[in-house]
């Protein structure tokens, strides 16, 4: 294979450098026959009654951290979108936006990437688009992902389920991406080791809903943390929530670097969690079957919905008093000292 | 280290501080000063104030290093980062900080190059990366980030590296709690003193309050069990009717303190009066660039030119911080101020009464 080492703006031209790009890179890794006619748009077929649709833009520095990338990261990140919201995820589209220079290595990486990726949450990649820019007009490369999901049949989630007593669930460890991140950035004198938890999740919420009913509403913790979600859930609503910090589970590392900085682990990012509220009876046997992946071995109850204290997420503190947990405002800044 | 955190918010530990403290507290009517934003921030994130006999009142004070920066500083850093081939580098928080008529923050959409550091040293080694470039660092905070900048600003005389320089706004902490209490707006039963600072400086510097004023004061850590032990300590005081300085924190505070920090600091630094938002000009209380590290002193090195400052009509960080009122009290809390976008310092850094009683007050009510 005869190519460039960089990305030029010929690549993004829809001429003869467009057309090798998208088939010796991503044609290459993303082929299947969907998306191998390259026409305008790839034509699905379903006998479902009801899809789901979403798009999200995916923009990380950098671009490669411990436990994932940037392509990792816009596959699994659509993925869960779907997958929370009922769906057995099936299509993904691709637009990316790349800068002028970039290393044909390292989108190579990335496609290869989202390939394993897609893989692993049995979506197929079908459609996608290329732009690029001039040297300085972007930071490396940013993607979108569009995804659309079959409604997984008779189910039918949403805020508007959720009852007081019901339990809040989470598959494991708070904000290790973030705290991935971080490290990556190499910003802090910070010495430790983390993997972000990106992954994509629509094989637990497959099994979940499969095999129960009481599950209410299910959301994936991504920018703004644990703390914006649970706030999310019970925003203008009757009821509210209540979490014990001891049981949240929180890796030592994480919680060490959240300490000197001032950051709160429940405002940092997660690619890999879902927060699960569910009819309290169910609430053990949702345990076992996530914890059924390993990934998921340290799933726990967090807390419960209460009839009291509506519209908002009291947090019951380690030293047994309590406080209000609010949604992160603004970007989160280490403090002074 | 997270084990030996855990220890100072063991619960069973936390009840039986409480237990003692309501079993010996008189009842009658106390006020005490945290003057830390570090204090106010566990007495929020923890619920300190809850698990306390309701008769017993924690107010914030001015030591929240952001909080006490005057907005013409603000107006002064936005000026110089304006200038072409400056870096403003700064701590975190300070980049939210409104001045007159904007905020780093704000004035970053427009193109200006601010870094945000964790150490002063940060700064020293981007200036080393940027030759062709003016470095300056925001020197803010208390005697806790003084001597960390000194080092910074000694390294750099000591290997040549001339294109770094500090802003200084830093202060020192006894001459503001000082006019507090020589104000007469508050009456105050105890102190519950910053740790941090206390490490620097030792405890002596509270000496007077305890002498002149007849107030316990007790230099606190800051965990809950730190906090919760240091308001027993001061309850036992007033029992006695003692007004001594205690220290709580003795893992981390000497009784003398870092003495090399303090000959470090002294070294690069002298005493100059210095403007506090909210409290207005208290004679010795800052620490400007002295005489023999003058190229490394900002303030000299650029001439800075700024407009009046104006403050946001109707603010009262001012009262906020000297105890008088509470964040509550002000019209603009919570209706347009906000962390997201501040009108006062009190509402930007996470240790601002402001800040902490929109985090964790407001929609507790």
């Amino acid at each position: 294979m005869n190519r460039q080492d960089r990305i030029t703006l010929a690549h993004g031209s829809g001429g003869l450098q467009s057309h090798r790009l998208i088939r010796e890179l991503f044609l290459e890794y993303f082929g299947n026959e969907l998306l191998n006619p390259l026409e305008d748009g790839a034509i699905l077929q379903t006998n479902a009654n009801k899809l789901v649709f979403t798009t999200d833009s995916h923009v990380v520095k950098p671009l490669f951290f411990p436990g994932g990338d940037i392509g990792k990261l816009a596959i699994s990140g659509t993925v869960n979108d779907l997958a929370v919201c009922g769906a057995i995820p099936r299509w993904i589209s691709c637009g990316m936006i790349i800068e002028e220079g970039f290393a044909i290595a390292d989108l190579e990486k990335i496609v290869i990437s989202m390939r394993q990726t897609a893989d692993l949450a049995d979506v197929q990649i079908v459609t996608g688009d290329t732009k690029v820019v001039e040297k300085g007009n972007a930071d490396g490369i940013y993607i979108n992902t569009a995804g659309i999901g079959t409604l997984i049949e008779g189910v039918d989630l949403g805020v508007h389920q959720i009852r007081p007593g019901d339990a809040v669930i989470i598959n494991g460890f708070i904000g290790d991406h973030g705290a991935a991140i971080i490290r990556a950035r190499e910003e802090f004198p910070v010495f430790f080791e983390i993997d972000s938890d990106c992954r994509p999740l629509n094989k637990e919420t497959i099994a979940l809903l499969s095999k129960l009913d009481g599950i209410r509403i299910m959301r994936d913790p991504t920018r703004g943390g644990v703390a914006t979600t649970l706030n999310e859930f019970v925003s203008g609503q009757t009821f509210g929530l209540q979490i014990d910090e001891n049981k949240l589970p929180i890796r030592p590392v994480v919680q060490g670097l959240c300490e000197p900085l001032g950051f709160d682990p429940l405002n940092l990012a997660n690619e890999g969690k879902i927060l699960i509220i569910i009819d309290p009876n169910e609430a053990q046997s949702a345990l076992e079957i996530l914890k059924s992946f390993p990934e998921d071995i340290n799933s726990r109850i967090i807390g419960q919905v209460t009839g009291e204290a509506a519209g908002k997420v009291t947090l019951k503190t380690s030293i047994g008093s309590s406080r209000i947990i609010d949604m992160l405002s603004g970007e989160m800044l280490p403090r002074i000292c | 280290m997270l084990k030996y955190i855990d220890e100072f918010r063991n619960p069973d530990l936390v009840k039986s501080v409480v237990t003692e403290i309501q079993h010996e507290f008189s009842g009658k009517p106390i006020k005490l000063m945290e003057v830390c934003g570090g204090h106010t921030v566990t007495i929020f994130k923890y619920g300190i104030q809850k698990l306390l006999p309701k008769n017993i009142q924690l107010i914030s004070g001015p030591g929240c290093p952001v909080c006490v920066t005057d907005i013409g500083y603000i107006d002064k850093v936005i000026a110089l980062a304006h200038i072409e081939n400056v870096i403003i580098t700064s701590f975190g928080d300070m980049i939210r900080v409104p001045g007159s008529r904007s905020s780093l923050q704000k004035e970053k959409g427009h193109g200006i190059d601010v870094r945000i550091c964790y150490s002063p040293m940060d700064a020293v080694n981007i200036a080393e990366k940027n030759q062709d470039k003016e470095i300056v660092f925001l020197g803010i905070g208390f005697e806790t980030t003084a001597p960390a900048v000194a080092a910074s600003i000694k390294f750099a005389a000591d290997n040549g590296i001339y294109n770094f320089s500090v802003l200084s706004a830093h202060k020192t902490m006894p001459q503001a709690m000082k006019v507090l209490l020589d104000s007469g707006e508050i009456d105050l039963n105890g102190f519950i003193c910053p740790g941090h600072v206390s490490a620097i400086t030792g405890i002596h510097i509270y000496d007077f309050i305890a002498r002149d004023y007849h107030i316990p004061c007790v230099v606190s850590g800051f965990e809950p069990l730190d906090m919760l032990e240091s308001i027993l300590m001061i309850v036992r005081q007033l029992n006695a009717g003692n007004a001594i300085v205690e220290n709580q924190y003795t893992r981390s505070v000497r009784v003398n303190g870092n003495t090399h920090g303090m000959a470090l600091m002294m070294d690069v630094f002298e005493a100059v009066d210095t403007e506090w938002r909210g409290i207005g000009t208290i004679p010795g209380s800052g620490l400007g660039i002295c005489q023999k590290y003058h190229s490394f002193d900002a303030n000299r090195k650029f001439n800075i030119e700024t407009e009046p400052v104006r403050e946001y009509t109707g603010c009262i960080c001012g009262d906020i911080m000297r105890g008088v009122k509470v964040p509550t009290d002000c019209k603009l809390f919570a209706k347009i101020c906000n962390p997201e976008d501040p009108k006062g310092s009190c509402m930007v850094s996470d240790e601002g009464s402001c800040a902490t009683y929109f985090k964790y007050v407001i929609s507790d009510s």
